[in-house]
């Protein structure tokens, strides 16, 4: 990975929000219960996930939502696709929604003619400037105001004008757009209700507008009932960005009268975790990006150093599941500080399961250097090798030592005697 | 008497003899019977935190047998003990993993919580900035991790107030990774380099004259960044050796 242009930059932006997270968790007495009890009851969920989806299945259609199932991300565009056909929609508003970046809804749409705008500020701002999000909660934190005036073609790059701008643009899309389309928070099993959380209000406005909201979940947004539903929303923004609560947690329950809501559930690979011991915790996320804020790797290298659609700590373990061979590297771009784990509002052992991963990658591909990896674990089992070898290692010359380790650094000194000489010589 | 296993990481071995040397000195004169395991090598850490499970578990195996007779493993590095206390649960089996994970310390931790000296007699007369390596800190809990929302405490700094004359500066930071990571400062070296040199620069800012720490890798990998760095391990002051040559 590369360090960010301006990383300090960005470092100290990413830290504010960890600071304001800490800052909230502790005004909380009950923080570190709340986050055990939330764990716990992801935990439940996941294993007695098929109940609950058959649940909120059940509950959800009597409220005349229309669900749909999608394996894959193809079958989750196809139905989306099938939607606006039905309806003959050329247009469509988007709040925000990872497992849209995921199945790649927005070049599926627009290479089939379908005009979608991306209404949360900072997606509207990366989709303009023809990039990919670089965090799940803050998309354009990469960029500084005054790119984002580049990108909007303004010479004026104070905030609160761009940002009217981009209102003003957006109010015209929202007022023209057939269908909206937007991610879903939690899906509650007892009520066949689901909850989206923004700070735009963007997703209520979208949905208010058009006659069709399309909402996207994975299998594993669902929650039991309205009492963890306070759980989760009590740590979720606190967790993302130090707010007490989103400013608008909307909790969508039936259609308006002449409207309809579609309500996708999507697998696209997440069953595949259940029911592994190891892995199966990261379907808990609840994708606040506490993650990425507090990790010293992401700070200074930014997300989009990240090969899979969702960055830093729980992307690299996501991305790992999804196709080892391919995201696989991620799970080694971690010192394993165990920051992550520790802030985690779910409790997700992030770093433990990147060093599984690690496992699972060497399984499956091989590399050149492992055979001094393998060679030296050979040596180390045989301490009489071993300690014939340390005796020669203070003449590797240095150049061999720079190799392994890289320039900028000076070789630390092997001492005179060993310990082990020291203790023998007592 | 108990019997204490010294556990000396490979790299303090060859490199930070004094390091072990601080630890016999100062487990001796709390009364202890120590005994060096002569053939102890490696934890395996860097393997299995690389993905070499087989070979990690080999290793994992050969430290069982190593130290198995001995009523307490104590080691001057958190990281290395973190690997045998918490991580050998995927190496050994149960009874393995629970007998020689209940009864492995790191030195600080050991003195801390079953030594529970009430005076060192040793004064170090220096201002100092403690790096809170991240394997001692949120793994062996150490010190109470910024991130969680628990009472503050911190084993370290309850120690060094043991010290005459010693000072203790803040530092920015302090529980940040020094981005040293194992085999993450090979394969991620770049990232690795950046973020010791803000590690390195916060240290300067604290004023201090001394970076202190309970693990020597971080120290080595800052000091290969920084050889002018002065860092000493936190039990070379609590085992009054620290202005000592061996």
């Amino acid at each position: 990975m590369r360090v960010f242009n301006d990383d300090k930059w960005l470092n100290e932006s990413l830290s504010f929000v960890r600071e304001k997270r800490d800052i909230a968790s502790k005004k909380l007495d009950n923080w570190e219960q709340l986050r055990e009890l939330a764990s716990n009851i992801k935990a439940h969920t996941i294993t007695h996930l098929d109940n609950y989806l058959e649940e909120f299945e059940a509950k959800a259609l009597a409220n005349g939502i229309k669900v749909h199932w999608a394996v894959d991300a193809k079958e989750h565009n196809q139905i989306v696709e099938s939607i606006l056909k039905k309806h003959n929609a050329k247009k469509i508003v988007k709040s925000k929604s990872m497992l849209t970046e995921e199945c790649e809804l927005n070049p599926y749409l627009e290479n089939r003619g379908y005009e979608v705008i991306d209404t949360d500020l900072g997606e509207r701002i990366v989709q303009l400037a023809k990039q990919r999000p670089s965090h799940i909660v803050l998309p354009a934190i990469h960029l500084k105001k005054e790119q984002v005036a580049t990108i909007f073609n303004e010479q004026n790059s104070d905030a609160t004008y761009l940002t009217n701008v981009a209102r003003a643009q957006l109010r015209e899309h929202f007022e023209s757009s057939d269908v909206a389309i937007t991610g879903v928070n939690f899906a509650v099993a007892s009520e066949g209700a689901f909850v989206v959380c923004t700070n735009e209000g963007n997703a209520d406005l979208g949905t208010s507008l058009a006659n069709v909201h399309i909402a996207v979940m994975g299998i594993e947004k669902i929650i039991p009932n309205m009492q963890d539903l306070g759980v989760f929303l009590t740590l979720l923004a606190r967790s993302a960005t130090g707010q007490d609560i989103t400013t608008y947690s909307s909790i969508f329950k039936k259609p308006s009268k002449g409207k309809e809501i579609h309500l996708i559930i999507v697998d696209n690979g997440r069953s595949q975790m259940l029911g592994s011991e190891k892995f199966e915790g990261a379907l808990k996320c609840i994708r606040c990006g506490a993650c990425m804020n507090t990790c010293p790797v992401f700070r200074r290298v930014g997300g989009h150093e990240y090969n899979y659609v969702i960055p830093g700590p729980i992307g690299s373990n996501l991305g790992s599941s999804r196709n080892i061979e391919k995201y696989g590297k991620l799970a080694f771009a971690s010192t394993l500080c165990g920051s992550c784990t520790a802030v985690c509002p779910v409790k997700i052992n992030l770093h433990e399961q990147l060093v599984a991963y690690r496992g699972v990658y060497k399984l499956n591909v091989k590399e050149s250097k492992d055979r001094y990896y393998k060679l030296t674990a050979k040596i180390l089992a045989k301490p009489k090798i071993y300690r014939s070898l340390m005796k020669l290692a203070k003449y590797m010359p240095h150049w061999l030592y720079k190799r392994a380790w890289g320039k900028e650094r000076v070789a630390p000194k092997l001492a005179k005697k060993s310990f082990k000489d020291y203790y023998e010589s007592l | 008497m108990k019997r204490v296993a010294l556990f000396i990481p490979c790299f303090v071995d060859t490199i930070y003899p004094r390091v072990g040397v601080a630890t016999l000195k100062i487990l001796q004169s709390q009364g202890f019977e120590v005994v060096y395991p002569k053939n102890q090598t490696c934890c395996g850490q860097p393997f299995f935190n690389s993905g070499f499970v087989k070979e990690a578990k080999d290793l994992a195996e050969k430290f069982y047998n190593d130290f198995k007779e001995y009523d307490y493993i104590v080691a001057p590095s958190a990281s290395c003990i973190s690997m045998v206390k918490l991580h050998y649960k995927d190496l050994l089996d149960s009874d393995k993993f629970s007998e020689i994970s209940n009864k492995s310390f790191e030195i600080c931790e050991f003195l801390h919580d079953i030594v529970k000296p009430e005076s060192l007699n040793v004064s170090f007369n220096h201002t100092i900035a403690l790096h809170q390596s991240c394997h001692g800190l949120r793994e062996l809990e150490l010190a109470t991790p910024s991130e969680l929302n628990l009472p503050y405490q911190n084993k370290i700094e309850n120690l060094l107030k043991l010290i005459d004359g010693l000072e203790i500066l803040p530092l920015s930071n302090a529980q940040e990774c020094c981005g040293f990571g194992g085999t993450f400062s090979i394969n991620e070296s770049e990232v690795s380099k950046k973020m010791g040199y803000d590690k390195l620069a916060n240290f300067k800012d604290s004023g201090a004259e001394y970076l202190v720490g309970y693990d020597n890798s971080c120290l080595m990998h800052l000091a290969s960044l920084e050889p002018e760095l002065k860092s000493l391990h936190v039990i070379e002051i609590l085992a009054g050796v620290a202005n000592e040559s061996i």
